[in-house]
């Protein structure tokens, strides 16, 4: 047993991709034996991930879910940033520039709008539980933008630690919402062709949660939701603690 | 060769970082803005450079579709690992920032579509 436990130790990586293979087999049998393949196996694997990663901060009390306890930290590292980044590049072999010029008016509107919607309901709701200040309502508002814009900002305007943690927790309730919220509502909401997938991408912004819940759609739209995905966590660092912050500063001087 | 698909998803992808940390530099902040989306682009270009001069073979494309296909298996390690039991536990006003404001875009995006986009409904399905 224990030689078995220092080869897992020594091979993280594989023993990685081990791991995702049995969760997946059992997703997809989850899928179709039981649920008549009315949610897709991917989306029923993605929300297993997630209860891992709360049983994972459960045990070790880290902030890195599964991948804090020794034995799965192979799985840190696939699913870290590179790995992800270098997936996502990868779905554009699929995507057309033809479809990317045509949805280009409709993700540019999107994407303003979405990270508009996102900070000023971010900021409302920070009001209702009794923030008054523009610092820490900014903070807030961007983290409901994404988990990095609300670290920058809180950073960029002096915001205290708590609320920068709170900032982020946000950012990561919004991923976990898109990624189970995408599958479900995609039908209703007409979330079917690559120029809804670019508008749905700018609107939501999360990169992770977006394309994570358009994989579980229809992983064809998962390149045009990531392009302008992409952009929202840029465009949100360069608009929250800025622009934002000064109209925020207007109705709440210090 | 496998490994020429995998090297050109290399060099798109390198590119990209490259050039959203310099983005990120110019405007001041110390993030990688657009990366992963300049590197998409990059990508699609090279392959369609590739395909017109038919230097693009299947084995190569298979490399890179290799990637393509791990894109799950990589987002559910990536759920595996986030920090859920924070997000959870954070309190209240944690839950309702992260997931009011995206019901609220799930009700607008419909409107959208509509407004901005009135022939989605009737072409995009031609090209697929």
């Amino acid at each position: 047993m224990e030689i078995l436990i220092s080869i897992i130790d020594k091979n993280g990586l594989i023993f990685g991709f081990l791991v995702i293979g049995l969760i997946t087999l059992f997703s997809d049998l989850f899928s179709k034996k039981i649920l008549n393949s009315r949610i897709p196996g991917s989306a029923i694997a993605i929300f297993l991930g997630l209860v891992l990663g709360y049983l994972g901060g459960f045990f070790s009390g880290g902030e890195k879910g599964l991948a804090d306890l020794q034995l799965f930290k192979g799985i840190g590292f696939l699913g870290g940033a590179m790995f992800r980044d270098f997936a996502i590049v990868a779905t554009a072999m699929g995507a057309s520039f033809y479809l990317v010029k045509r949805a280009g008016m409709l993700g540019m509107i999107s994407l303003l709008l979405g990270i508009f919607l996102f900070f000023f309901i971010g900021v409302l709701l920070a009001y209702i539980w009794g923030y008054r200040d523009a610092a820490s309502l900014c903070t807030i508002g961007a983290g409901a933008c994404t988990y990095i814009v609300g670290p920058v900002t809180g950073a960029a305007v002096g915001a205290s630690s708590d609320v920068i943690a709170l900032s982020i927790a946000a950012g990561v309730v919004k991923t976990i919402v898109v990624t189970i919220f995408t599958p479900i509502a995609a039908k209703k909401i007409g979330l079917h062709s690559p120029e809804s997938a670019m508008a749905y991408g700018g609107l939501m912004g999360t990169s992770s949660g977006v394309a994570a819940g358009l994989a579980a759609t229809d992983p064809k739209l998962v390149p045009y939701g990531a392009v302008t995905a992409t952009f929202y966590t840029g465009v949100g660092c360069l608009l929250c603690p800025s622009f934002f912050f000064l109209l925020l500063s207007l109705f709440f001087p210090n | 060769m496998n490994i020429y698909g995998i090297a050109v998803l290399a060099l798109a992808y390198l590119l990209g970082q490259w050039m959203g940390e310099f983005l990120g530099s110019i405007i001041g902040i110390d993030a990688n803005v657009g990366g992963v989306g300049f590197a998409m682009m990059i990508l699609m270009l090279l392959k369609e450079w590739l395909v017109k001069n038919s230097l693009m073979s299947m084995e190569m494309e298979a490399g890179i579709d290799f990637w393509n296909k791990l894109y799950i298996p990589v987002v559910i390690a990536m759920a595996a690992s986030l920090n859920v039991k924070s997000a959870v536990s954070s309190g209240t006003l944690a839950i309702a920032a992260g997931a009011i404001p995206v019901v609220v875009c799930l009700l607008t995006f419909p409107l959208i579509i509509k407004k901005f986009n009135p022939e989605t409904d009737g072409n995009s399905h031609q090209h697929h």
